[in-house]
This record gives structure tokens, sequence and C-alpha cells, in this order.
């Protein structure tokens, strides 16, 4: 055997699992999509449907006010954890990615602990505090999965940043916020576009979060399910999953062409 | 050290969101340990709830091992050697391919599931067996294990190696599991605990694709979620923690060591 043949047979097993369970199921996906009642035009129909409508734009919203937040808090935290060595630093970093292989489930489990009828935040103030069921609720918990996952990519660029930059711009006597503005913010840009993209994509899935919280409120990936499972509107079910897959897959293209590789994981 | 405005601004919000992430579980390590959770910690600890999530989850637990170790067994007979063909032939074609199977990375687990159920579900056989919730695992955790041992592939020396063991006679599977399997082991190593522990953690492909006989860890966790009292919630959390926390310690130490082969 050549080593020719013997590479490309390396790729067989690759190819043989892909076709199979990737490249056909999502076919078989789009093509479900439009064999409902309303064939194609199910993709219009979305649109004219106030419910799917603005529980897009909902999710979008939610999605958006994540990604806005944890950018904040993560290059915040990711710049401090870089720039300053301290006791206690490595523990701190632990504590703030620990959470990034927590499944969707147990971060909704975690925000009722905060937030729910027996929640630490209803316990502690006085009045009823019960908001774990709400889109605050849910913002949260996309928050909590999001900090680690946009700190890793924050702190992973800003370790690259060289600080004569930064020194050089303070010796000619610019200001902290104009050293943070001109120099910090720019150099830090391509890792906040490809870490915003990650945050968002995985606030727009995110499914199991929305399974234990989202009773009152709907977003994409429960209306899919219900659709499903309730309703066995298969059709809809697969055109509602085809419009969430392209937007998530497209944005995470388009944040890449900005800034190099971008790896997403659960939610 | 911490005199400036800006720096205890900065030390504050990392304080904040540490005690976002930490505070709620801790609660429920402490939830799971408590005699009653309405009484406080005064109620007394106990591992009574953890016991009773083992009679009622045990199965779960097992099963989530047996997927994550089945999933591991797959992705390294089918991603190692479909890195090493990538490594080779870098190029257009290659990075296609590399981009489509990183596509449920992308794409939420939700909708893969969909796509899988609506082709294979009429299948009773399949649906109704363990290798159906597998198929999903291996979906989601491959591209892990590809770019992991792609990514040390790229940084050594492979074509030196390679040519000086085929020049001494070397056939090309001997080349592969004497030359690159060792010299990627790096790769591999950090792939596989990333590859285990996204696998015991995945809810949003599995809960779709399970069915009452096959429950795994996440799912069962979900279930306590939404039946249980809050003292077997936590304790089967705890559990959970027990369980994924060491992994990904050790996933953590393994791509911090493989990265440093790369740099």
């Amino acid at each position: 055997m050549t080593s020719r043949t013997f590479v490309q047979l390396c790729l067989l097993p690759l190819i043989i699992f892909t076709l199979a369970f990737l490249a056909l199921p999502l076919g078989r996906l789009i093509l479900a999509s439009g064999e409902g009642e309303f064939g194609w035009g199910i993709y219009l129909k979305i649109l004219q449907t106030p419910r799917y409508y603005s529980t897009l734009l909902q999710t979008v919203l939610i999605s958006i006010a994540v990604t806005i937040a944890a950018l904040a808090i993560s290059t915040t935290t990711g710049l401090f954890l870089v720039r300053n060595r301290f006791a206690g630093r490595g523990v701190l970093l632990s504590i703030l990615t620990l959470p990034l292989a927590f499944p969707g489930v147990v971060v909704g489990f975690m925000i009722i602990l905060l937030g729910g009828r027996q929640g630490l935040v209803n316990q502690i103030l006085p009045g009823h505090w019960v908001f774990a069921y709400s889109a605050f609720g849910l913002f949260l918990g996309y928050l909590y999965f999001s900090i680690p996952r946009v700190l890793l990519t924050v702190m992973a660029a800003a370790e690259k940043i060289d600080p004569a930059l930064e020194e050089a711009a303070l010796t000619l006597g610019a200001p902290t916020h104009r050293v943070v503005l001109d120099v910090i913010l720019p150099a830090l840009a391509p890792a906040m576009i490809a870490a915003g993209a990650i945050a968002f994509a995985t606030a727009m899935g995110a499914f199991g979060t929305a399974f234990t919280l989202a009773t009152n409120i709907d977003v994409l990936p429960m209306v899919i399910y219900t659709e499903f499972t309730l309703s066995a509107n298969i059709a809809m079910a697969a055109a509602l999953s085809v419009i969430l897959g392209v937007i998530t897959w497209a944005l995470l293209l388009i944040a890449r062409s900005f800034s190099g590789t971008t790896v997403a994981a659960g939610g | 050290m911490f005199k400036s405005p800006a720096k205890i601004f900065q030390l504050t919000v990392t304080l904040l969101a540490c005690a976002f992430l930490l505070v709620p579980t801790l609660q429920s390590v402490l939830a799971g340990l408590t005699v009653n959770y309405f009484r406080g910690v005064s109620s007394g600890l106990t591992f009574k709830w953890i016991i009773e999530v083992w009679t009622l989850y045990s199965d779960s637990i097992f099963l989530s091992i047996w997927l994550a170790l089945a999933c591991l067994v797959c992705t390294l007979i089918i991603g190692v050697p479909a890195a090493y063909a990538l490594a080779r032939n870098p190029g257009r074609l290659s990075r296609m391919l590399e981009e489509f199977i990183s596509l449920p990375l992308a794409i939420p687990g939700l909708a893969l599931a969909l796509a899988l159920l609506q082709l294979y579900g009429g299948w009773r056989e399949f649906r109704i067996s363990w290798t159906f919730i597998l198929v999903g695992h291996v979906l989601y955790t491959l591209p892990f294990m590809v770019r992991s041992v792609m990514s040390v592939l790229a940084a050594i020396d492979l074509k030196t190696l390679e040519e000086g063991a085929a020049s001494l006679g070397a056939p090309p599977h001997r080349i592969f599991f004497d030359i690159v399997v060792p010299n990627a082991l790096p790769g591999i190593l950090a792939g596989a605990l990333t590859v285990v522990t996204l696998s015991i953690g995945e809810f949003n492909l599995t809960w779709m694709l399970h069915t009452p006989f096959l429950k795994t860890l996440p799912v069962g966790l979900a279930d306590s979620y939404a039946s249980m009292r809050l003292e077997i919630a936590s304790a089967y959390t705890l559990i959970f923690f027990v369980m994924i926390i060491p992994l990904l310690l050790a996933m953590q130490w393994a791509t911090a060591r493989a990265q440093r082969i790369m740099s």
C-alpha cells in the first residue's frame, strides 16, 4: 500500500460518519421544512405569524443583551487578571472558568437557586423577588455560561498585547481612559468580536437553560421543542431549526473572517 | 497595589462576577447536604439525599459514563486518522471538510437532534438503542478531537519524521502508529479529556434523542429539577460536580500542555 492510499484511507471513517449522520440528516431537515401545508412558503409564514416573529425577535434581543453584558464584564475582569499578579488570582480564575462545561440545565438550576421562589434573593430581601422564570432570569442564565467563554478568549488575546505600547502612551501623557480606548480596546477588538459571536450564538441556541427556566417566556429553542413534541408540527419545527442554524452558523463564519479561529461549546 | 480607582473598579467587577458564578454553586452543594433546606443548615447535615439520588438515578450515571467512554473510542477511531490525513494534505478541500465537520459547534444541538430524528426516527431498533444517543455525542465532540490533534500535528515537523521512517523501510501504517500517534499524544490527550467532559454534560441533543429507558446524567438532572424536592435536585447536582470538576481541571491542564508544545 502506498503512503497516498493510506492517508486517503485515514479519511474514510470520518467521511462515512459525517455523510451518514451530518450531511444526510441536515439535508432531510431542510427538505422536511418544505413538506408542511405551506410548502416552502413556510419561511414567509414565520415572518407573518406574530407568535413566531416576536419569539425570533425576543430571542435575538436577549442574546444581544447577554453578548454586551458578557463582553463588558469579561473584558474588565480579563484585563485585570492578565495585568495583575496577586495571591488568590488562580482561585478567582478557576471560579470564573469552571462553569465552562456545565450543561444548560445545571446553569438553569443555579439561577433558580438565586432567583427562584426559595432562592437566595427572595430569602434575603424583603418583598417578593422571584425573577428566575422571567426574561431577566433567562438573561442571567445565559450570562452565567457566557462569562467563562468570553473571558478565556479575551484573556488569551490580552496576554499577547505588548505592554510597551501602553507604557509609551502613558509616558506621552495619555490619561488612563484614553489608553484603554485608543490602545487596549483596538488590540482586543478581534478577540472581542470572536468571543461576542460565540456568546451570541450560544445564547440563541441555548436549550437546556431555556428548558429549565422559560416557563413564562418564549425563546426560539423552546418554541421549536413545543412545535415538535406537543403540536407535532414537524415542518414548522424543522423550518425554525433551519432559521436558527443558519443565523448562528452565518454569524460565527462572519466573526471568524475578522478574527481567526473560534470554538463554541455546550450551552 | 490596588490604589487607583480604575483598579478598584476592575477588582469589584471581578469579585462580583466570581460571586455570581460561585454563590449558587455553593448553595447547591450545601442544599444537597442539609436535612431541611427551608430551615437552613441548623437542621443538620446529612448524606440522606445523596443516597436517595443514588438509588433513583445510579443507572443514569452509569449510562453517562458508558456513553462517554464509547464516544471517546469512536472519536479516537474516526478523529485521529482524519486529523492526520487533514494535516498531511493542507489545502482548500481539507479546510472545507474541517469546516463541515465543525458545523455541530455552530448549529444548536436541538436542530441537529431534530435532523437525526427526521432521518432515523423511523428505524425503531436504532431509535431505541443507546447507539442513537452515541451518534449525537460523537457528532458533537468529534470536531474537538480533530482540531486538538491537528493543531499539535501542525506544530511538529511531520514531513521530516515521516521521510526518515519511510527511508528506513517503514510501511505507511507503521509510520502512523509508531511516529504520528506518539508525537500527537499531547493533542490526543487534550482532545480525549474534552470529549469525555463534554459527553458527560451533553443535554441539548440528548434530551431529544433519549428514550424513557435511556436517561443520561444530565437528562436525570433535568428530571430531578422538575419533579424532585430541592434537596434531591441539589444532591444530584453535587454528584455531577464531583464527577465533572476533576475532568474539567484535567482538561484545562492537558490543553495548556498541548498549547505549550505548539508555541
